[in-house]
């Protein structure tokens, strides 16, 4: 029983942990303690000295105790796996602390709970965007330690993504590396390590050929803001190689930037062997009016389209075949269920041509009156679908301005020839303040429930007019006594883009005032927590926004 | 409306940093509801005082009354009319981030006298911390030193009843083998853990119960299960032999089985720096352990504070800041344990930062302190210079348990350090990659044969604050 005691004992010159690991020999002591410890001391008697009184069981874990100790005051370490590389350095100011452990805490909500009912709080995770934006406009390094939390937030929300990799920089990109979860990352980073100099023709040749896709996609925007025609040079280069997939990717990122020296690529992208590269290489090519396809087009379309005999209304010839020529520059031959094969070709046909072409093709009249004449035969609907179409896809700001019309117009509320989802491309098109103005007359018109779409387009915050608009609507349902998750999607929507200088505004609304007698059950109460809620988090807002600014506490109004 | 900078010179001593505050948070959707609370908006008719040291306010809430929120900064100790079961309430906690934050100090929380229903709660309290001494006084009259040696010694023989009973236990699972064990599951081991709740042994009841689970734990099980079974009868022995220890040795094993001890060290002043501060949280107790770093005595320390269910442990303390205090230790050779005595100071910012070890020598001194405490699982050490790696396979040599493929590895290389497998599972092993960056950092964490966890990082800049890895 002595031995139980001096185990302590034995323990104090334990080995100096040298590291290097000798052989051992084939069958250890402690390996024949375990062997008959498993199967058990009567099926198998260890190797130890039972004194007498003590029992075979009691005398191996003697030997066991004194084994486990010296093995564990032995410890040595290991030897080192090969060291990673180092991050490349982040040469963006550090966030205030302030902004830091705000982040912390938007980015810790994500998983809050999914309650049924929202109270009056301010729900974080919405803001995300918003602090990602504000925090990307200041340029400044994203802390490493919420590395992870972003990830983890962007991995859930593809929305997210280009803006938490734009933050997350270069240490970002090396961290990603090592967790799978993160792969998306790899693929989707806007040049998240440093770049070579865009005239540094070595440097970029060696990173065209070696980076990541991720890398490449960001060279290649760098490149082309730089020369257009050495990034076009760099395409060429690979082009042939390129997966189908990634050659999708190269040609939309040709988007951005986009002018008549294009054309010559574009052209013999047509002709490529995927279908998905030749439909968008069609379609840029018609986002250049001066395009041979565009002439193509307009050549096509002209055809369909001509003044009456009277020269006072438009008729509509569509075409009757769709011939090699046609689906070489983009048209697709077949239509969808449901839709007449020849409409479904002159749609495509009209969406493609420069809306210049009809000046002249409708006796020189501008937009406005081309959309204003009728038209024969029930081609109403499909020829302002196409030229809605076409004004998205030529940024034409007139033509939008024209097809839209008066937002207070009684139509413009009703399922008139133009869809929301048409109207809320085309207003798009239109410069910020103009359609903060038109979203406002068309709710002071015709209330919210239409709205929801037509507000997800308006710059933020939303301006002066527009949030007036949209608490005045929102007040107005409420004293019409209809419950406010009625409005929760605009409600949501108001919490994010509400310029918080409105929050003053707001104050006299989240009293909880008498019961109407006509009004929903329990509403006003209701009513009283959503406005809570929204100032609460416009305050939040204009709180985080005012965290960000590097020259200290003063909120200041968010550009 | 004061300015920001002169409210800072004024105030900056006074009021408490934001970190601070949701560290008192009871659990992580407090610490969520309290931040969105701390905005000025709801918020009126708030105050604090310095003489006081109160902050109070009303909140508006759902209802149509606002609730009545005040907090006692010296405790910290809180008061709310809200119906919140949690401790202290949201409210409580955006009461003192408005009062922390750059609102607060733009004078939304201006220094005032406290409203009379504050100054009730407040005085309220100021009378019964008159009279902390009664109750302690009587018990220490009623306790008859007589009385109390007859209490010590009927538990001292229920503890040898139960070692006893523990051992017949042992012997025969080793009798019978312990491939019988894996078939028998928790129940036998549950069962055993009840005798020793029943013997007042909880600290031998929580080993016991800890077994159960190693037949499921995966390659290597018999190794690890006959290694805990052999300290637990080391343990076993050692109480029924207790006469023959050194004292330090005799009052480790005490306190090993769970039998009450004191912190009766003598009180040791010292700048202590907050290394790490995490919870183990039960569905019944959540356990905060804090570990101290006392710069002049160069030791470190653990406090421990209990929570029980949904309330925060008392004890709160941000990592990264220094504590002018006394700790009395626990008794017991290489004791961490430590209370924590009077407090001298709020805790404030120091660049203070433990000296590091590197893998050969944290390994070292796990082995050294193993010689005054045998059943040690792992050791607190600060390591220095060290890079995060993901090696492509397992198990070092030196480990007895498998790991997991990450280690951190010495700057220049040659030796490493496995993680655990628990630290692999936890989110703070990416925060520690992400901080690193490929480069050396410096890591306090808990180093054993299971591995190295590790539980705060110092980025490798100068003056660089410490990170918690929770």
């Amino acid at each position: 029983m002595n031995a139980t005691t001096s185990h302590t004992g034995r323990t104090g010159h334990t080995p100096a942990p040298t590291p290097e690991s000798e052989p051992e020999p084939a069958r250890t002591p402690w390996e024949d303690l375990v062997t008959s410890a498993l199967l058990g001391t009567d099926r198998r008697r260890p190797d130890v000295d039972v004194p007498p009184g003590t029992g075979v069981p009691a005398a191996l874990l003697d030997a066991a105790a004194v084994e486990t100790v010296r093995r564990r005051a032995g410890l040595r370490p290991a030897a080192a796996a090969a060291l990673p590389e180092r991050a490349a350095p982040d040469t963006r100011p550090p966030l205030p602390a302030a902004a830091r452990r705000r982040l912390a805490l938007l980015l810790a909500d994500r998983s809050g709970p999914g309650g049924s009912r929202r109270g009056s709080a301010p729900d974080l995770t919405e803001l995300l965007p918003q602090w990602l934006a504000v925090a990307d406009e200041y340029g400044y390094a994203a802390p490493p330690e919420l590395l992870p939390a972003l990830f983890d937030a962007a991995r859930g929300r593809t929305d997210l993504r280009p803006q938490a990799l734009r933050f997350a920089g270069p240490r970002g990109l090396w961290l990603a590396r090592l967790n799978p979860d993160w792969k998306f990352a790899l693929r989707t980073a806007p040049g998240g390590s440093t770049l070579p100099a865009a005239d540094d023709t070595e440097r970029v040749r060696r990173l065209w050929q070696e980076g990541l896709f991720a890398e490449r996609v960001a060279l290649l925007a760098a490149v082309r803001a730089h020369s257009p025609a050495a990034a076009r040079e760099l395409l060429d280069g690979t082009w042939p190689k390129e997966r189908a997939e990634d050659r999708l990717m190269f040609l939309d990122s040709l988007r951005a930037g986009l002018s008549d020296g294009d054309e010559t690529f574009l052209e013999r992208a047509l002709s490529d062997r995927s279908r998905n590269v030749r439909a968008t290489a069609a379609e840029l090519l018609s986002a250049l009016p001066h395009s041979a396809l565009a002439a193509r087009m307009a050549e096509r379309a002209a055809s369909c389209v001509a003044l009456d005999p009277a020269r006072t209304a438009v008729q509509v010839e569509a075409p009757h075949a769709c011939d090699p020529a046609m689906e070489r520059d983009g048209v697709v031959p077949n239509a969808p269920p449901g839709r007449g094969q020849r409409s479904w070709w002159f749609g495509q046909l009209v969406e493609a041509t420069p809306l210049a072409t009809w000046t002249a093709r409708l006796g020189g009249r501008g937009a406005e009156a081309i959309t204003a004449l009728p038209v024969h035969d029930d081609w109403r609907p499909e020829l302002h679908a196409a030229w809605c179409r076409a004004a998205v896809r030529q940024r034409d700001a007139t033509w939008a301005r024209a097809l839209l019309g008066t937002p207070s117009a009684p139509e413009a509320g009703g399922p008139g020839a133009v869809s929301l989802a048409e109207r809320a491309k085309l207003l798009a098109v239109l410069p910020p303040g103009e359609r903060a103005e038109w979203v406002a007359g068309f709710i002071d018109a015709h209330g919210l429930s239409e709205a929801f779409q037509l507000l997800g387009v308006c710059a933020l915050p939303w301006a002066g007019a527009l949030g007036r608009a949209v608490v005045d609507a929102l007040n107005i349902a409420r004293d019409a006594g209809s419950y406010p998750w009625s409005f929760s999607g605009v409600m949501g929507l108001a919490e994010r883009c509400l310029d918080p200088a409105e929050t003053s505004r707001l104050e006299s609304l989240t009293a909880i005032p008498d019961e109407p007698e006509d009004g929903a059950p329990g509403a006003v109460g209701y009513w009283a927590e959503a406005f809570q809620r929204l100032a609460g988090t416009l305050r939040l807002r204009a709180q985080m926004i005012a965290e960000l600014d590097p020259a200290g506490v003063t909120p200041r109004r968010p550009a | 409306m004061l300015g920001p900078n002169v409210a800072d010179m004024t105030q900056q001593g006074v009021r408490w940093a934001a970190d601070q505050v949701l560290a008192l948070a009871p659990d992580a959707a407090s610490r969520k509801a309290g931040s969105k609370l701390g905005a000025a908006g709801p918020w009126s008719e708030t105050g604090y005082s310095t003489t006081e040291g109160a902050v109070w306010g009303l909140c508006k809430g759902s209802g149509s009354t606002p609730y009545r929120t005040v907090v006692d900064t010296t405790g910290p100790a809180y008061q709310c009319g809200c119906p919140s079961r949690k401790f202290p309430c949201k409210h409580a906690l955006g009461l003192l981030l408005l009062w922390a934050g750059p609102d607060g100090a733009d004078g939304t929380v201006p220094e005032s006298e406290p409203p009379e229903w504050a100054e009730r709660w407040l005085a309220g309290r100021r009378e019964r911390a008159k009279q902390p001494e009664a109750p302690s006084s009587v018990q220490r009259k009623g306790s008859d030193p007589e009385a109390v040696r007859r209490r010590a010694e009927r538990r001292a023989e229920r503890a040898t009843a139960g070692t006893t009973e523990l051992e017949q236990r042992l012997t025969d699972l080793l009798r019978g083998g312990l491939a019988g064990a894996e078939q028998a599951g928790y129940g036998l081991w549950e069962e055993t853990a009840r005798r020793m709740v029943d013997a007042q042994v909880p600290g031998l009841a929580a080993r016991v119960q800890e077994l159960g689970a190693v037949p499921a734990s995966g390659p290597g099980w018999p190794v690890r299960l006959l290694e805990e079974c052999a300290l637990l009868h080391l343990l076993d022995q050692a109480w029924l032999h207790r006469e023959r220890l050194p004292e330090p040795l005799a009052a480790t094993v005490r306190t090993r089985l769970g039998l009450p001890t004191t912190a009766d060290g003598p009180p040791i002043r010292d700048r202590w720096l907050v290394l790490a501060q995490h919870d183990a949280v039960d569905p019944k107790l959540t356990t905060r352990r804090i570990w101290l770093y006392g710069a002049e005595s160069d030791r470190t320390a653990l406090l421990l504070s209990f929570g029980a269910a949904g309330r925060a442990p008392e004890l709160a303390l941000p990592v990264g800041l220094a504590l002018d205090a006394e700790l009395s230790a626990y008794p017991g050779g290489r004791q961490l344990r430590a209370a924590l005595g009077e407090r001298f100071a709020e805790p404030e910012p120091t660049p203070l930062r433990p000296a590091g070890l590197s893998a050969a020598e944290a390994t070292a001194a796990y082995g050294t302190a193993l010689r005054d405490d045998p059943w040690l699982d792992t050791w607190p050490v600060t390591l220095r210079d060290v890079i995060p790696v993901q090696a492509a396979s397992g198990a070092g040599p030196g480990t007895s348990t498998s790991t997991s493929g990450w280690q951190l590895a010495d700057a220049d290389g040659r030796f490493a350090l496995p993680l655990s497998a628990a630290a692999v599972a936890r989110p703070g092993l990416w925060k520690l990659a992400a901080i690193s960056g490929g480069a050396p950092v410096t890591v306090f964490g808990e180093c054993g044969h299971g591995g190295f966890t590790p539980l705060t990082a110092w980025p490798d800049q100068p003056g660089a604050e410490p990170i918690p890895l929770s």
